[in-house]
């Protein structure tokens, strides 16, 4: 028998064994932004609800690195991560809110239930700062350096152990 | 009660769901431009954008509400003068070659272009070596 014969047979093999290989590897959804180490854009939001400031760029370009934390009342992660910012506030970090397509009574609700680490929050009812920074969902956080720069993006909620990992980015942009 | 029970949860499970959509859209997500002529381009430039929240449908196609906010942005550059090429590279720079939806050969996309011709070159090569044979 010629071993021509069996080249169909291993070339099927390999193919399948491609595929069960691609299929036990774990999923990577996260749309990753292309802004990271790019200026902030030109933005302007207006306060989120009474009682607070609202969020441009220029709030980031004083020489203090800051996060930014793109979020909104009627997001469930966000509640998930509401005690990891509390503890990042804590520590010495400032977070400015970006709540998106959200009404002040309800963000008034979310942070009376949930606690209010932030030093500003600016509302995007359009998701235009959303977009010009490149983040695909809520919740997202962003270290911003003092110059107004975007250096680290963190893609979902924030959990119990990335919490020193965005106080070293914070560190390192000081 | 245990119907009752479940139902309430379920209702207070999708109460962020509804507060999500209870927003108005932006004002053109669902609204046509007023010149034909420019609706036409953001339509066939919405067509060729991948809305990011549902990453199988284009942003046209898509109900989601930051899909509605990406239509909104691409009509209002439309409407300032801007092309849509202008648009399309704005995206692709905050988001990479994930939010297009329109096949473009490029570093890592040529093998996808380039393994079907192989494949009917290679056939063909095959098929012309047995009729030689036969005839």
């Amino acid at each position: 028998m010629s071993w021509r014969l069996w080249v169909p047979l291993f070339a099927f093999a390999l193919f399948v064994g491609l595929a069960a290989y691609q299929l036990t590897q774990p999923k990577d959804d996260f749309v990753e932004s292309r802004m990271v180490g790019e200026a902030l854009p030109y933005f302007d939001l207006p306060p989120a609800m009474e009682g607070v400031e609202g969020v441009s760029n220029a709030t980031f370009a004083d020489g203090k690195p800051r996060l930014l934390n793109i979020w909104a009342s009627w997001c469930l992660p966000c509640i998930a991560e509401a005690p990891h910012l509390e503890s990042l506030q804590e520590q010495g970090a400032e977070i400015v809110g970006v709540a998106i397509r959200d009404r002040p009574e309800d963000i008034a609700r979310f942070l009376a239930r949930h606690g209010n680490p932030y030093s500003r929050i600016g509302r995007d009812d359009l998701s235009e700062v959303q977009l010009a920074i490149g983040s695909s969902g809520v919740p997202e956080t962003f270290v911003i350096d003092g110059q107004g720069v975007i250096r680290y993006q963190h893609i979902g909620d924030i959990r119990a152990d990335d919490v020193p990992v965005l106080l070293a980015e914070l560190e390192k942009v000081r | 009660m245990i119907r009752a029970l479940v139902s309430s949860i379920v209702l207070a499970l999708a109460i962020p769901l509804a507060a999500q959509q209870s927003m108005p859209p932006a004002p053109y997500a669902y609204r046509q431009l007023d010149d034909p002529a420019q609706e036409a381009a953001a339509q066939e430039l919405m067509e060729t954008l991948r809305c990011l929240t549902c990453q199988s449908q284009s942003i046209a196609d898509s109900d989601a509400p930051m899909a509605g906010d990406m239509r909104h942005q691409v009509r209002i550059r439309i409407a300032a003068g801007e092309s849509p090429g202008e648009i399309r590279s704005w995206l692709m720079q905050r988001y990479g070659d994930y939010v297009s939806y329109k096949p473009e050969v490029s570093s890592t996309t040529w093998p996808l272009f380039a393994i079907p011709l192989l494949l009917v070159l290679v056939v063909g090569a095959v098929l012309l070596g047995r009729f030689r044979r036969r005839a």
